[in-house]
């Protein structure tokens, strides 16, 4: 056995923060399986709204992006 | 490093593909200039780059080459996407952005060869082209509405007492866009080649059976394909939102 107390908080802290990714993924699912909905019901539309889809997908994946960061940070610069 | 496995069977270290080399240390006293394998990743996607658009377009017909057609179709597609979300006024912007778009798209393309190094993987890099987004958009604001671009903070639609408030998550949330905006692609392309490295890992140790996870990477190495090419259109399509943001204040 080697590291102390403090190394396992910081890893357990980094799994911890994982765990919001989770909330990323329902969130991007969320998006890409309402723009899925609505353009099965109109096709023609669905065109002209991949770009808006994109953007939704990126924001809503963003705050999945700070829980993996702060898990680098607890890692990395701790 | 953290995730350090030199008794065990595992033996997988995916950050390993992310290390600096110097390959020609160059050391100013005051700041460290060496030639990285950064730098040379970096210098041979704007190569490529260019080669590509100088071959395609060096002589140049009313009806395209094959070539020349796949130019003009990356030109048209970057500039359609700033002309729907910025309007006429956002033509002006069109080289930055295009040059943001296929700067991103060929460091993350050259990433994907093997054993090459990927630039954008690294939040230095990344950092640095959404923090001069940031410093650009805003002083675009600034110039075109002086002092009035504070306006972007103080919602005029919303109810009187819930102002306040809402300026106050206005203002975190524009001073956050250059964080989410760099540290998704960098963690994109990051986390990308840390999973086919782990997965490359489990080849070496589960002996014959080691077929199934090859067939997984294959899989994954598709998906990467695929994150390279969304990640480099996301960060334009953003670039372009923030921009929209600054020439029409909403």
């Amino acid at each position: 056995m080697e590291g102390d107390i403090g190394n396992m908080g910081q890893y357990i802290g980094a799994g911890l923060a994982c765990i919001g990714m989770g909330g990323a993924g329902i969130g991007v699912g969320h998006v890409a399986g309402n723009f899925l909905s609505g353009a099965l019901r109109n096709p023609a539309a669905a065109k002209e709204q991949t770009a808006t889809l994109f953007i939704g997908i990126a924001f809503a994946e963003a705050l999945g992006i700070f829980s993996f960061l702060v898990a680098l940070l607890l890692l990395f610069a701790v | 490093m953290a995730a350090k496995s030199t008794d065990g069977e595992l033996n997988i270290d995916p950050m390993h593909q992310f290390v600096i080399q110097d390959w020609i240390p160059i050391d100013l006293g005051f700041v460290d200039l060496s030639f990285t394998n950064s730098a040379f990743f970096a210098f041979l996607a704007v190569g490529l780059v260019s080669l590509f658009f100088i071959m395609s377009m060096s002589n140049h017909s009313l009806v395209p080459t094959r070539m020349q057609s796949m130019a003009e179709s990356c030109y048209e597609f970057v500039r359609n996407m700033v002309h729907d979300s910025c309007g006429d006024a956002g033509l002006k912007y069109f080289p930055y952005i295009f040059t943001l778009f296929l700067f991103i798209l060929g460091c993350n393309l050259l990433g994907m060869v093997p054993y090459t190094f990927t630039v954008t993987s690294h939040f230095a890099v990344t950092v640095f082209l959404a923090l001069s987004v940031f410093i650009t958009v805003t002083a675009i604001g600034f110039m075109r509405h002086g002092i009035g671009f504070l306006k972007l903070f103080w919602p005029m639609d919303a109810p009187a007492a819930m102002r306040p408030v809402l300026a106050i998550i206005e203002v975190i949330s524009y001073f956050v866009r250059p964080v989410s905006h760099s540290i998704r692609l960098g963690a994109n392309m990051m986390a990308g080649h840390a999973v086919l490295k782990v997965f490359g890992g489990f080849v070496g140790a589960l002996g014959v059976f080691g077929i199934i996870p090859i067939a997984a990477i294959v899989g994954v190495t598709a998906l990467e394909f695929l994150v390279a090419v969304i990640q480099a259109y996301v960060f334009a399509i953003l670039t372009c939102v923030y921009l929209h943001d600054a020439l029409h204040m909403h």
